[in-house]
């Protein structure tokens, strides 16, 4: 019997606990799948808007992913920066202020975003000028179809600023 | 007593209450502190109470939890008040006595050989209460909830790769939404719960085996506890307890009539709303220390996020800290100090945690951070002073 490395017991043994393991296992990935976003909130993950629709000067807030998303058409008298805006006029950036989440608001008169909270300000790019904010307002994924623009989906512009690191 | 015998007969009871009660021994040298384990389970039973009778009206969804809290349970239910304030104010009542629990067991050593798996329970226990906290404090679904719970899930975004993904995972959503709220439900209500429950039985379970520590820290047997060092735990022991508990109670009782406010945070009166952030975001009072740890780094948003992680655990690694063979800080003179210092520090942050992290507060929040860390990593460093001291000494 010496040559028996595995015997008969310690065969049901094993057998036993890797079929219980694979049972945990599966049990484990079910429930991590129960938390899974639902499939409607998932159709929620891309939002098409027609920037044709706002006006120069004129900020547009939709809502992403329960985020506001700033369009803004900018003016020729407001700051300019090409490689940080959506076919050169339009600042397409999340309105949360990269400070500590409050909700920034457009200041018409002096043209920047203003974040109630502390005081932070961004310019018309959406670039932090003053107060505690860390960095600009972050860009989100795009990608343009026509008119439209989809939230929620990297196009090929939006990979170019991504690499540049210009979209957080 | 027939009755007695007939359940001794099938459950050995008369058994399970010596080893329990009437046989297991307190030693003598305590003070009042050592009353507030009993405490913690009688705020828990508090909570478990109030909780079920709140259950019974509210709703976990989106649109109906804050009205099922706010209109249904504060002005319709009879008494429906009652038992939202006793529940507010039970789990912040129930840091305090887990908070002085802690610091009785740090102060006198409690942590140490052979009382690790009771410091480790415990600590466990500690960081359970705090999710159940968490979570509960979401169900209102006020604006300090809604707040709070995306503040803290948007933690989780800072760990590398998973980090993002996680975020959505732990919400259900790309932000706190209904499948959050009804998870934060399920886990406060049943899973959390469930868990103290079994961790509680663990801890005291360990307690019955090594025993309580003393005020001088010297190790007795349960022979000399028997015999004059100690008193049985049922109905010596409880009957001072008794007294404690009806204190306690009074005082209780007096902030659950009178001072609830403190409870009770005036933003959370305002439904919850994903677009609007209130102008300060701020813990309860009892997360408030390690808030402020984690503002602290205010340089460094990553080293202020380990820092607070650290903050919360690195307690329960005291019985490998402090290593010292001198086990009650009443015979540590250093440790005295370094412990006072420690507490002080703890209140200073709590303080510090409810204002704005801005200039001169910012430096103070990072400072009291680093006297925070200082007083755990001084332990091992004193642990071989005192060790060399006590050699010299033989």
């Amino acid at each position: 019997m010496a040559e028996e490395k595995v015997s008969r017991r310690d065969f049901l043994l094993y057998a036993m606990g890797a079929w219980a393991a694979v049972g945990v296992g599966g049990v484990l990935y079910g429930m991590y799948k129960t938390w899974e976003p639902l499939p409607e909130v998932k159709a929620q993950a891309t939002v098409t808007f027609d920037i044709s629709t706002v006006q120069p000067g004129e900020v547009k807030v939709v809502n992403w992913r329960g985020k506001p998303v700033f369009v803004l058409k900018r003016t020729s008298d407001m700051v300019q920066c090409k490689d940080r805006s959506v076919e050169d006029v339009y600042t397409v950036v999340i309105g949360i202020c990269t400070h500590l989440g409050c909700i920034p608001n457009w200041e018409a008169d002096k043209k920047i975003w203003h974040c109630p909270c502390h005081g932070g300000e961004y310019d018309a790019c959406g670039r932090n000028i003053f107060g505690p904010p860390p960095r600009p307002l972050d860009v989100p994924p795009f990608k343009l179809e026509g008119n439209n623009i989809v939230l929620g989906e990297e196009g090929p512009e939006y990979k170019k600023m991504k690499e540049k690191g210009l979209t957080v | 007593m027939k009755f007695m015998d007939w359940l001794d007969e099938r459950l050995a009871v008369r058994q399970v209450i010596k080893v329990m009660l009437t046989e297991y021994y307190v030693p003598k040298n305590i003070n009042f502190l050592w009353s507030f384990g009993v405490l913690i389970m009688l705020v828990f039973a508090i909570l478990v109470v109030s909780g079920i009778f709140l259950l019974m009206y509210y709703k976990p969804d989106s649109h109906l939890a804050f009205d099922s809290v706010n209109k249904t349970i504060m002005m319709d239910v009879e008494y429906g008040w009652l038992f939202r304030h006793t529940h507010a104010v039970g789990a912040s009542i129930m840091f305090l006595v887990l908070y002085i629990h802690m610091a009785r067991g740090i102060y006198y050593g409690s942590f140490k050989a052979p009382r690790e798996i009771v410091w480790i329970t415990g600590y466990i226990l500690f960081i359970l209460m705090s999710a159940t906290a968490f979570t509960g404090y979401l169900l209102p679904w006020g604006q300090m909830s809604y707040w709070a719970a995306q503040t803290i899930t948007t933690l989780f975004e800072k760990i590398p790769f998973i980090g993002p993904d996680l975020v959505v995972w732990i919400r259900g959503n790309y932000i706190v939404e209904d499948a959050t709220l009804t998870r934060f439900f399920a886990l406060h209500v049943v899973f959390l719960p469930l868990l103290l429950i079994v961790f509680t039985a663990i801890h005291l379970y360990a307690v019955r085996i090594v025993g309580s520590n003393n005020e001088d820290g010297v190790e007795l047997t349960k022979e000399e506890k028997k015999h004059g060092k100690g008193i049985p735990f049922w109905p010596v022991f409880m009957s001072k307890e008794f007294f404690v508990m009806s204190v306690f109670l009074i005082f209780f009782f007096y902030l659950v009539f009178y001072q609830y406010k403190f409870a009770m945070d005036p933003i959370n009166f305002t439904p919850a709303n994903y677009l609007q952030t209130p102008t300060h975001i701020y813990p309860e009072w009892y997360f408030l220390a390690f808030y402020e740890v984690l503002r602290g780094f205010f340089f460094s948003q990553n080293l202020g996020l380990i820092a607070f992680v650290l903050s919360m655990f690195i307690a329960a690694f005291l019985p490998w800290l402090d290593t010292s063979p001198i086990r009650s800080g009443k015979h540590r003179p250093i440790y005295k100090i370094l412990f006072w210092i420690f507490i002080a520090d703890f209140v200073f942050l709590t303080i510090l945690g409810k204002l704005p992290p801005t200039g001169l507060y910012a430096w103070l929040g990072f400072a009291g951070s680093l006297v925070y860390f200082a007083f755990f990593l001084a332990l091992p460093i004193l642990s071989k002073i005192e060790k060399k001291k006590v050699a010299g000494g033989r």
